[in-house]
């Protein structure tokens, strides 16, 4: 593998081998998640706008290998609150680490600051834009519970429209032959600038609305949250808000295999009754996170 | 000199330099600063609402001294996609160029995205030409695609 010094700021940044060979390795670190290979490094973790769980994922992940972080969760608390450049910030901090992480409100940050930066820099969101670390670690989610990335019938439901996470994993899934079953109330359907991904690896798409016409045949089912705050008429909001609510009773006549994703968090999306059944895969998702970023920053570093 | 000459003359021949040619009436201003001639210090001659047997009205540039790489050339694309650049030395034409849509557009544009980090920072933007016809564009940054193009201040 040599995916020294190369930055991830886009799903779109590595080749379909590349992310294979981070899912290879995830496996690895999964099996013995505590090395000290990253001993003498410092990774720098700066998040400008809230997040839990991709921060404490990164940053555990960080020093599980033994590496130090530094960084900041809170940017009232930095220079930047006195007028700083995002330029000057990412320069400066060049000069005192060894790999930088990044969440940033505003799209196309991280781009430019991996540019501006002088070491390798992994893009932990950006706005709107990207999140190509839960890419990541959806893929792995997806290739343990199946045992394979190749022919799936991967359904997306909720806010398809956007949802950065289902828009990234419909980039990534195309290379690997998916059928995609879309399942959306008709204002939040998926854009067709992604759409134009599934069209150019001549993969098959189907749109629904209703929730349950999928569950007989899904390998994957990715939830996600419709969000009050995309709607510009509140009526419309309320006729859709709980038309895509996951019971277990709905689960009858699913496939064995069949699990369910959430980039979390999750409201009410899917019933909490769903959380015991062995379809539920979610927060085991979330703890994938761990070794994906694990085996994201190894081979960023060079140490595997 | 006959009517013909006169009429010829409307602007005048150069020596050495490009004549840009079949100009949008309305982009010649633009074109002159994309190409840096509004801040050329030799002689530039400007005509425009010229009669054109092709476009109906025309603009012209000429540049004294002044030739051009076809990287320059594609800068116009987006503003005057059907220029034509003349090459003259001695007074004779040497050669015609013709503009592409680049891969990559520089500088030029603003992204439409209120939200993208060029709209925040001072950062020259970068665009990636996905579709030419029509013309589709990728924000090199926050990775908006658009058909509508907007230009700089």
């Amino acid at each position: 593998m040599n995916l020294k010094g190369k930055n991830l700021i886009s799903i779109t940044d590595y080749s379909k081998e590349e992310y294979l060979d981070i899912l290879r390795l995830a496996a690895e670190f999964e099996k013995n998640p505590k090395q000290e290979i990253l001993r003498d490094k410092v990774v720098a973790s700066i998040f400008f706008e809230p997040s839990t769980r991709t921060r404490l994922s990164f940053e555990s992940a960080a020093s599980m290998l033994g590496a130090k972080v530094i960084g900041f969760s809170n940017p009232s608390a930095t220079s930047q609150s006195k007028g700083e450049s995002l330029h000057d910030t990412i320069k400066m901090l060049s000069s005192y680490v060894d790999i930088i992480v990044m969440r940033h409100s505003i799209e196309g940050a991280a781009r430019y600051a991996a540019e501006v930066a002088s070491v390798p820099f992994i893009n932990a969101g950006d706005g709107a834009n990207q999140h190509p670390t839960q890419c990541m670690l959806d893929l792995y989610s997806i290739l343990k519970t199946q045992g394979t990335l190749e022919n799936l019938n991967i359904a997306l439901v909720g806010d398809l429209k956007y949802g950065r996470t289902v828009h990234s994993l419909v980039q990534a899934m195309s290379n690997f032959n998916a059928t995609f079953h879309l399942v959306s109330p008709n204002e939040l359907k998926l854009p067709s600038s992604v759409k134009m991904h599934i069209k150019d690896a001549n993969l098959k798409y189907e749109q629904y609305t209703n929730l349950e016409d999928v569950i007989p045949f899904a390998d994957i089912i990715y939830m996600t949250r419709i969000q009050r705050e995309r709607f510009s008429d509140p009526l419309e909001y309320e006729k859709v808000k709980d038309s895509y609510i996951l019971d277990s009773a709905m689960l009858k006549g699913c496939k064995e295999t069949m699990r369910i994703l959430h980039p979390l968090p999750r409201v009410n999306e899917i019933a909490t009754d769903v959380d015991k059944t062995p379809y539920a895969y979610y927060f085991q998702q979330a703890r994938n996170g761990v070794y994906v970023r694990q085996a994201l920053m190894a081979a960023i570093l060079g140490v595997k | 000199m006959t009517k013909q000459n006169k009429k010829e003359l409307v602007v005048s021949a150069i020596e050495n330099g490009t004549v840009i040619d079949h100009i949008p009436v309305d982009t010649v201003l633009m074109v002159l600063s994309i190409l840096g001639l509004d801040k050329y210090e030799d002689e530039v001659l400007i005509g425009n609402n010229l009669n054109s047997k092709k476009y109906g009205k025309k603009g012209i540039i000429k540049a004294r001294n002044k030739f051009f790489e076809q990287e320059d050339i594609n800068k116009i694309a987006l503003v005057a996609p059907n220029a034509t650049l003349i090459v003259i030395r001695d007074y004779e034409v040497v050669e015609k160029k013709f503009v592409e849509i680049p891969k990559k557009i520089e500088k030029i544009l603003k992204c439409i995205n209120p939200n993208c980090i060029t709209n925040k920072e001072t950062i020259e933007t970068k665009f990636n030409v996905i579709e030419e016809k029509p013309l589709k564009i990728q924000c090199h940054y926050c990775e908006k695609t658009m058909t509508n193009i907007r230009f700089a201040e």
